[in-house]
């Protein structure tokens, strides 16, 4: 922990100072980077965040813990699935409900979709930052296929808050299984197309290889977690250190790369949608049939104490902390999202590269805005 | 990693000064605020080595201010919660945790921007979200008589 030095670097008369933002096409958002510029070259990052700060720490105040699962969704809006389920996992421990095994293994493939079509998108838009138009085409000519299955089943593409503290909305569609079954064989064939596109794409490589190197150290220092932590060697998927759920009862890898940068990041993540096809296979044979949700009063009140939930999202590890005194409405709500940790650490690692590195190192951290202004 | 049990016999032995309970999923430690930075320092030094913050925020007690701190340890996997009262409540103020762990930094300057609560030695405390001249609004006696719109029971 030593090693991360902290040295703010004067600013001198000659440096320039400009504004990537808030509404530059890299950032995917409205976030405005402050650069300090001596030449091409960044001396400093300084993240300015709270264009799109909604409270919904606060809103959640005011809200029963069925209401909040909708507010979730609206956070990290790639990985909505994880995010309702961390809530649903939350209230479901505290009162001690038995999920049905059905809603558990349906839980399993939604959040593994989940994760591939998020990957996916970030996978489609990466390369679009780095130039290769291609794989825009490429990327979303998939995704589509995982927003079909979730339509077909919910009705909604995106922010579909399938999931309820109990068990799931209503029942998926009697096609639910084939059809994922049907995405994951048709995903295998098309993942050689990717790696054909970019990952063996020798300017990419040169645009990625050894850019924003973040050491172990640093990761863990600056709390940087999921495929980006992953891609330093630190371990930190909740999946297996913390298994909620039925993770503990499928088999997966945990993808580790030692070098820590861009290219390792992006490694990590090309890996992991092969290890979520892996766990969809799995997890779909083992949907029996029962009831879709365990019996929940309609008023949850949730009993006085503390609740803390881990889940690991499709950009790291999501922490959902409430407050309960007992009434309706909690005390107080707080997540601690996954991209406001990853973020900060572009001032350490993006020092000293260029500016159209800094596209490369920020994309390669795979941030979503509304998760870090919440 | 450790059982509940024998990390709050670890932790009794560790922190003298500290009620250690073992709480309702993970062990939790309370100091008083001018052993804070004194506590956090040593459960980062120690055998079990808490090296990663996962998260740090505040809640209002009225008229207490709670601050909660939640650890891991990337070796062992132990987590734990170290949680403190500040009692003055027209100018709190705590030590800061971010030259034990930066990513404190930055979730530091949230709580200030959005409970007030201020942090000696911080390198950088700026507000985070909201301008300079809006109150606190996670604070429970927080009232925006415009925007907020309040469920009654």
């Amino acid at each position: 922990m030593s090693e991360v030095i902290k040295n703010y670097i004067v600013r001198e008369n000659e440096d320039y100072i400009v504004n990537m933002g808030p509404q530059h096409p890299s950032t995917h958002g409205v976030l405005r980077l402050e650069l300090v510029l001596s030449g091409e070259t960044v001396k400093q990052v300084v993240p300015h965040i709270g264009y799109i700060h909604r409270g919904i720490e606060k809103m959640c105040e005011y809200d029963t813990y069925k209401q909040i699962v909708h507010l979730t969704d609206r956070m990290d809006y790639l990985s909505a699935h994880i995010n309702n389920e961390a809530v649903c996992l939350l209230v479901e421990n505290a009162l001690e409900i038995e999920v049905p095994e059905r809603v558990k293994y349906i839980r399993v493939v939604l959040d593994e979709l989940t994760r591939i079509a998020s990957h996916q998108l970030w996978w489609s838009a990466y390369g679009m930052d780095l130039g290769a138009l291609t794989a825009f085409f490429y990327g979303m000519r998939d995704r589509e296929k995982i927003l079909d299955i979730f339509e077909e089943s919910f009705g909604s593409r995106l922010l579909h808050s399938f999931n309820t503290p109990g068990g799931l909305m209503h029942d998926v569609h009697p096609n639910f299984q084939k059809h994922a079954m049907e995405f994951v064989k048709y995903f295998r064939k098309k993942l050689p197309e990717y790696k054909q596109l970019l990952t063996d794409n020798v300017i990419f490589r040169n645009r990625t290889q050894g850019i924003g190197v973040m050491s172990r150290e640093t990761a863990i220092a600056y709390g940087v977690t999921g495929p980006s932590g992953r891609g330093s060697g630190f371990s930190c998927d909740v999946r297996k250190i913390a298994p909620y759920g039925v993770y503990d009862q499928l088999e997966f890898e945990q993808i580790l790369y030692e070098q820590g940068d861009s290219f390792a990041r992006y490694m990590v993540r090309m890996k992991e949608m092969e290890q979520s096809l892996n766990i969809i296979e799995q997890a779909v044979d083992k949907i029996t049939d029962g009831p879709f949700t365990a019996k929940v009063k309609p008023i949850i009140k949730l009993p006085e104490g503390e609740y803390y939930q881990r889940v690991e999202t499709a950009r790291g590890e999501l922490g959902v902390y409430v407050v309960s005194d007992g009434k309706k409405f909690p005390y107080r709500v707080r997540f601690r999202s996954p991209n406001f940790s990853n973020l900060f650490v572009l001032n350490t690692i993006a020092r000293g590269h260029l500016i159209a590195d800094l596209v490369a190192i920020s994309g390669s951290l795979d941030l979503v805005i509304p998760d870090i202004d919440r | 990693m450790k059982s509940n049990e024998e990390l709050v016999k670890y932790f009794t032995d560790l922190l003298p000064h500290a009620q250690v309970s073992e709480g309702k999923q993970y062990v939790e430690i309370v100091v008083d605020l001018d052993k804070w930075h004194e506590t956090a320092k040593t459960l980062a030094e120690c055998e079990l080595k808490f090296d990663f913050m996962v998260d740090i925020t505040a809640v209002d007690y009225i008229p207490k201010f709670m601050i909660v701190c939640h650890l891991t340890s990337t070796t062992t996997r132990d987590f734990i919660v170290l949680k403190t009262y500040i009692e003055d409540r027209d100018n709190p103020t705590i030590d800061t945790l971010s030259d034990i762990w930066p990513t404190a930094e930055f979730q530091e300057r949230e709580i200030y921007d959005l409970f007030g609560i201020r942090f000696n030695n911080h390198p950088d405390l700026r507000r985070l979200f909201l301008e300079d001249d809006y109150g606190y609004p996670l604070r429970k006696d927080f009232r925006d008589d415009i925007n907020m719109i309040e469920l009654k029971n």
